[in-house]
């Protein structure tokens, strides 16, 4: 029998869980699939919206879906169709217009919606969360911006508009940027990498009031910060509403099993920003994507033992010539005893701070802040958890996996069986055995060894054992290895 | 640069030499190509006949080679003296026993009288055949003819699939046509920047290293390669992505192109369609997500691509380690889309290429050996191209077979219930070059026969019923398409010894025998050139404009070259396709929208560690010729492993001491290199080697959906330490 699953809300998660679905039963004979969204819009990329706001991208490259794939799929779309109510004895939901939607399995991904203080309401304040934020920001941000909050979204949104020459104050009510993420250390970094990239940076700095009509934001310090915008990036809260409504569990998110059912009620799942998994609410969306996949397992019945055991998390802040990620608990001190490692620097006048965190000899915590290269290896080390490389230090910086850097060696010290000539193998010395028993120069050499004969990549060097024999005195003694 | 003639006395080995031809002892020097690589550098081949001395060998100056050669071309001439050479056909006289000697007629009317049976018992499709990229174009064609035709089976296809299949698919689908490089691959010497992925031509092609060396010392190589391979070595930039990982890493590249702006619109608007489409999946690789799987730097995947998009003339060329995949098809497509983006192909100066692998491995895949094409590169299922290729057969068009089993599946339905009875192999060693090589073993072991055509006696002839012994490249004529579409001509420099016949001359033996009018299957690879003209002619290979004495007189002659009405004058070829348009319907090229998926296979608590398998300079492919050669064999003698040192130590492997290498499908047992810019995850195996350091005893033969590739590129394994030998 086919199932009916409603799905509210038509975001990333959303988006996601639809697309599982559809590639687990094509032609929607085990699930028919409604979705309620509750913007105007159709699902589009979120994460994307910096990228929007930076000026690479526009409203229209980030849209989900293409037009017409709902239909195509078999899917129900409704925009601008936000669920008010869940009626779990009777198995439908409330729309604004008084419809109502019945299913057999209730999705809640309703997401999360910016905290926005009451104090700061009025015109000139938007949030930074939605296409329609993002279209007002950019209609607005040809004068001066103060960015509420100097955690990942609003350094994001500050970069972004900086990059597009636009005057931007950070004001962060705290004593460093990201403190959620980094530690002091790389916060001070952090806040110096964005002042030379145009972006002013405010710490210690609460708003209490935005001044409309003087185009100023009062700070909890008296100080004041000139401002035509106020974007609000002060953290998100789970949207919790409907499922509280509905007598559903509720911590800070909806409270789901590693099914992603609501504990309450086994008929109604949750996931994305929503949804709160063993104590932990992501509002990330990767997250989100690896729920909705263990899901339309489940929905579909494609693998009934699938199961969402939780996310391995990276920070990684989404700002062009600002390389930072951040993982784990980058806090620890060494402690020898306890199998921990500490690795820990700072060169804020490179823009570049590391923070490394072994317990065992994998990736507890780190900090990479202007380290690209560290950042991807340690991104990958914390995500599987493989053993870290001895060499600690290669690791923090981002320099392991590559060979030293060899300076042109001299041909005295290059070892016999160095190979020189590695289109025909051909080693040094097989070349000073040809050399001793009479080629001379490049052509006399090449001809008796093939030696530069291949790519010629060699051709240098064997100039310089030419020259370096022509020059010895008295000759080299050959070693007669392969110099058949 | 033109080197003179080495006088190096290795050359002439004590082996036994090809057999002397008669005349006067003077020396005689032939312009011919080296007879492995798709590079197929120009040589020429000074035989002393009436000696017994080795023919010498030296390159000349072609448009590929440019006067250098690798250590496998130079030492080319002892293959001509594999002290095991097959000289005589062998006949297996009974399951079981040992294959014995046998003259001609014997073994063909032997080959042919089991056919019979078997087709007459099974049906046609109990036989198959298995041909290799590194045949003529004459004996591709001959083969593909032989096995419709005499056989009347569908169950024919090669090696090639192996190879860049995935590539031609994804090639196909975006151009409407595949050559691999659809220029002429002088044009890359003038490149500002080259993206190489997946190809390591410092080992495998290394006098191509020449059209690379503008861009590399100007600063402008790329290079994407799990491995620090000697080809990264040379590259300002290298991307060492997680193995499987190559399509997340195209899409992140196309993300970036978009958000950093390097699209170039106005191409995309007149010359492509489908940037929507594609983009809507790439918009979900934003380079941080992309580095989380990938291991790739943000800040190199931006570089790349600002590179390859503010240089002026720029290339995108993929290799195997994109193709090789279970995603082959649509990594190579996510790199095309990459291209297109940027503006590159069919611009002058730029433009994306695939580097083809095997000798023939263009002409290979363009007459008619693979399981559903036709000559020409024509489709076997398009009833105007059955109907025209049927015209120059002589046959009618229904009584062509449709299309059959491809590679993999082919050698996996051996000897069951519904697969082929009878396999015939040409120019192919797949118990070495197979994924699951021991299970290909056994299928082969289950067949009712087995016969193989090899000049040597493979690890395949070894199991065979009949072996039938067959020229090599110096003893025979006859064409190759190298790896930009140009036709060249492979000549005869030595004289054969006696007993081997040319393929061609095999397949005469064997169509006669099965009925076949004599005149249908010639032996002579200029008649068969003829005739493939003609079939050809109008399909997307079309090589009827071409012929042997302009091929001789020196013509660089690129495919499509169709005749021309008599009194006219010749077509010059087509050294750069897509300058004005592609070969789809509407001129424009696609860009195919694709997603990222992970390898079949991944690392789990008893396999903790990827292995990617490759090749390296001193070996061609299963090393049948070159681990016959004594100087490339003393260069590398045997299969070795590369491990990092970390991950050598936590398995308790030190250099030089033995590993057994161990997977889900098998265990490979190598010798242990050290070697500190390999990824700790990864371990390396080159796949040249035999028995027990076969690589492909763990390769997986996961396929990719269109183009049917295995994942030669990823699986997984344990390193565990063994004894001293």
């Amino acid at each position: 029998m086919r199932r009916h699953v409603v799905v509210a809300g038509y975001g990333m998660a959303a988006a996601r869980l639809v697309e599982e679905l559809r590639l687990r039963d094509p032609d929607a004979e085990r699930v028919a699939v409604t979705v309620l969204g509750a913007e105007e819009v159709p699902a589009y990329n979120r994460v994307l919206l910096s990228g929007v706001l930076a000026g690479g991208l526009t409203a229209g490259d980030i849209g989900l879906h293409r037009p017409g794939w709902p239909a195509a799929h078999g899917v129900e779309v409704r925009t601008g169709s936000r669920v008010l109510a869940v009626d779990r004895d009777r198995r439908c939901v409330a729309l604004a217009s008084g419809e109502e939607v019945g299913y057999d399995r209730l999705v809640l991904a309703t997401g999360s919606t910016p905290r926005l203080p009451a104090r700061l309401g009025g015109p000139g304040v938007v949030a930074f969360r939605t296409l329609a934020d993002c279209a007002e920001i950019l209609g607005a941000a040809t004068g001066r911006v103060v960015v509420l909050g100097g955690g990942l979204l609003g350094l994001e949104a500050a970069r972004g508009l900086a990059g597009r020459g636009g005057d931007v104050t950070v004001a962060h009510p705290g004593t460093h940027l990201m403190e959620r993420q980094l530690d002091a250390g790389a916060g001070r970094v952090l806040a110096r990498t964005l002042t030379g990239l145009g972006v002013r940076v405010r710490l210690g700095a609460l708003a209490t009031r935005y001044d409309r009509p003087a185009r100023e934001v009062h700070l909890a310090d008296g100080g004041v910060l000139p401002a035509d915008l106020v974007v609000v990036a002060a953290g998100v809260r789970p949207e919790v509403g409907l499922a509280r409504g509905a007598g559903l569990a509720v911590g800070r998110g909806v409270l789901v099993d590693d099914r992603l059912r609501s504990v309450t009620d086994p008929r109604v799942a949750a996931v994305g920003d929503c949804a709160e998994h063993r104590g932990v609410v992501y509002g990330l969306v990767q997250p989100a994507w690896e729920q909705a996949t263990v899901l339309a397992d489940l929905l579909t019945g494609a693998d009934g033992a699938a199961r969402y055991r939780g996310s391995r998390t990276v920070t990684r802040l989404k700002a062009r010539d600002v390389d930072l990620a951040a993982m784990g608990d980058p806090h620890a001190a060494d402690d020898p005893a306890a199998g921990v490692e500490a690795l820990e620097l700072a060169d804020p006048s490179g823009g570049r701070y590391a923070r490394l965190v072994l317990r065992d000899g994998r990736v507890a915590g780190a900090i990479a802040l202007g380290f690209p290269a560290a950042a991807a290896r340690l991104t990958q080390l914390y995500d599987t958890d493989r053993p870290a490389p001895t060499d600690r230090l290669g690791l923090l910086v981002g320099g392991a996996f590559r060979a030293e850097p060899h300076e042109a060696e001299s041909p005295a010290r290059l070892p016999d069986r160095a190979v020189v000539c590695r289109c025909n193998t051909v080693t040094k010395g097989r070349l000073v055995a040809a050399w001793t028993a009479g080629a001379r120069g490049l052509a006399g050499l090449a001809e008796a060894t093939r030696a530069t004969t291949g790519c010629g990549g060699c051709t240098e060097a064997v100039c310089g054992l030419a020259e370096w024999l022509d020059r010895a005195d008295p000759a080299p003694v050959a070693i007669e290895e392969g110099a058949a | 640069m033109k080197l003179p003639l080495p006088t190096i006395d290795r050359m002439t080995a004590t082996a036994p030499g090809p057999a002397p031809v008669s005349g006067p002892a003077t020396r005689v020097s032939t312009e011919t190509h080296c007879p492995y690589c798709a590079l197929q550098c120009g040589m020429t081949v000074t035989a002393s006949p009436g000696t017994r001395r080795l023919p010498e060998v030296a390159p000349r100056d072609f448009a590929t080679n440019a006067g250098r050669l690798c250590q496998k071309g130079w030492t080319s001439a002892a293959v001509l003296a594999a002290p095991d050479r097959l000289l005589t056909p062998l006949v297996r006289p009974r399951p079981g026993a040992a294959l014995a000697p046998a003259d001609w007629d014997t073994a063909l009317d032997t080959v042919a009288g089991r056919l019979r049976e078997i087709a007459a018992e099974h049906g046609p499709d109990a036989v198959a055949v298995f041909g290799g990229g590194g045949l003529t174009n004459e004996k591709a064609y001959a083969l593909g003819k032989f096995a419709r035709v005499a056989l009347g089976t569908s169950q024919i296809d090669y090696n090639g699939r192996f190879c860049m299949s995935s590539a031609a698919a994804a090639g196909i689908r975006a151009f409407g046509v595949d050559r691999g490089l659809p220029f002429p691959v002088g044009d890359l010497a003038e490149a500002d920047a080259v993206l190489l992925v997946g190809a390591n031509v410092a080992e495998t092609m290394p006098p191509f290293l020449q059209h690379l060396q503008r861009a590399s010392a100007g600063g402008g190589l790329m290079v994407v390669d799990p491995r620090h391979t000697a080809t990264a070595e040379k590259a300002t930039l290298h991307l060492a992505p997680t193995p499987g990982t190559d399509l997340a890493l195209a899409l992140g590249l196309l993300h970036v192109a978009v958000v950093d702006g390097y699209v170039d619109h106005g191409y995309v608007e007149r010359r492509t369609r489908g940037l929507t489409d594609a983009w809507r999946l790439a918009a979900r690789w934003w380079p941080e997500r992309v580095e989380r799987v990938t291991g790739v730097p943000v800040a190199l995947q931006r570089a790349t691509v600002r590179l390859l998009a503010t240089a002026q003339r720029a290339y995108v060329l993929t290799g195997r380690g994109a193709d090789q995949h279970s995603k082959g098809t649509d990594t190579v497509s996510a790199f095309i889309n990459l291209a297109l983006a940027l503006g590159l192909p069919g611009r002058g100066g730029s433009g994306y290429g695939c580097l083809t692998g095997q000798g023939n491995g263009q002409g290979g895949r363009e007459h008619g050996q693979k399981a559903d094409q036709l000559p020409g590169y024509r489709r076997l299922d398009d009833p105007a191209a059955r109907a025209h290729v049927a015209g120059v057969w002589g046959v009618e068009p229904d009584s062509l077979p449709g299309p059959g089993r491809a590679g993999y599946e082919l050698l996996d339905a051996l000897g069951t219930p519904d697969g082929p009875k009878a396999l015939l192999v040409f120019a192919s060693n797949p118990v070495v070059s197979a994924p699951r090589a021991a299970h290909v073993q056994e299928r082969l072991a289950a067949l009712d026969l087995l016969v193989v055509a090899d000049v040597v006696p493979s690890e395949t002839a070894a199991l065979a019923d009949v072996v039938l012994p067959v020229t090599q490249w110096a003893e025979e004529e006859g064409t190759l398409t190298d790896l930009d579409g140009r036709v060249i001509r492979r000549r005869r420099a030595v004289s054969p010894p006696p007993g081997p016949r040319t393929d061609l001359d095999v397949l005469h033996g064997l169509a006669t025998r099965l009925g076949q009018p004599p005149a249908r299957f010639p032996a002579d690879a200029r008649t068969v050139f003829e005739e493939l003209r003609r079939a050809s002619a109008g399909g997307p290979a079309d090589y009827s404009g071409i012929t042997w004495e302009r091929l001789d007189a020196g013509e660089a002659l690129h495919w499509p070259c169709p005749d021309v009405p008599a009194g006219a004058a010749p077509h010059r070829g087509t050294p750069r396709l897509f300058l004005t348009r592609f070969a789809t319907d509407d001129g424009r090229a696609r860009f195919v929208a694709v997603d990222h998926r992970p390898p079949a296979e991944e690392p789990d608590s008893r396999h903790p560690l990827y292995v990617t398998t490759g090749r390296v300079l001193a070996h061609y492919q299963s090393g049948a010729q070159t681990r016959r050669v004594p100087e490339l064999l003393g260069a590398e003698p045997e299969c070795f492993v590369e491990v990092h040192p970390d991950t050598a130590a936590r398995a308790g492997l030190r250099e030089g001491g033995r590993a057994r290498v161990v997977g889900w499908r098998g265990t490979v047992v190598a010798t242990v290199r050290l070697v500190p810019t390999m990824r700790p995850d990864t371990v390396f195996l080159p796949f040249h080697f035999p028995g027990a350091g076969r690589a492909n005893l763990l390769t997986n033969p996961a396929l990719d959906p269109v183009s049917r590739m295995p994942e030669f590129k990823v699986a997984v394994v344990r390193l565990e330490p063994m004894g001293p030998r």
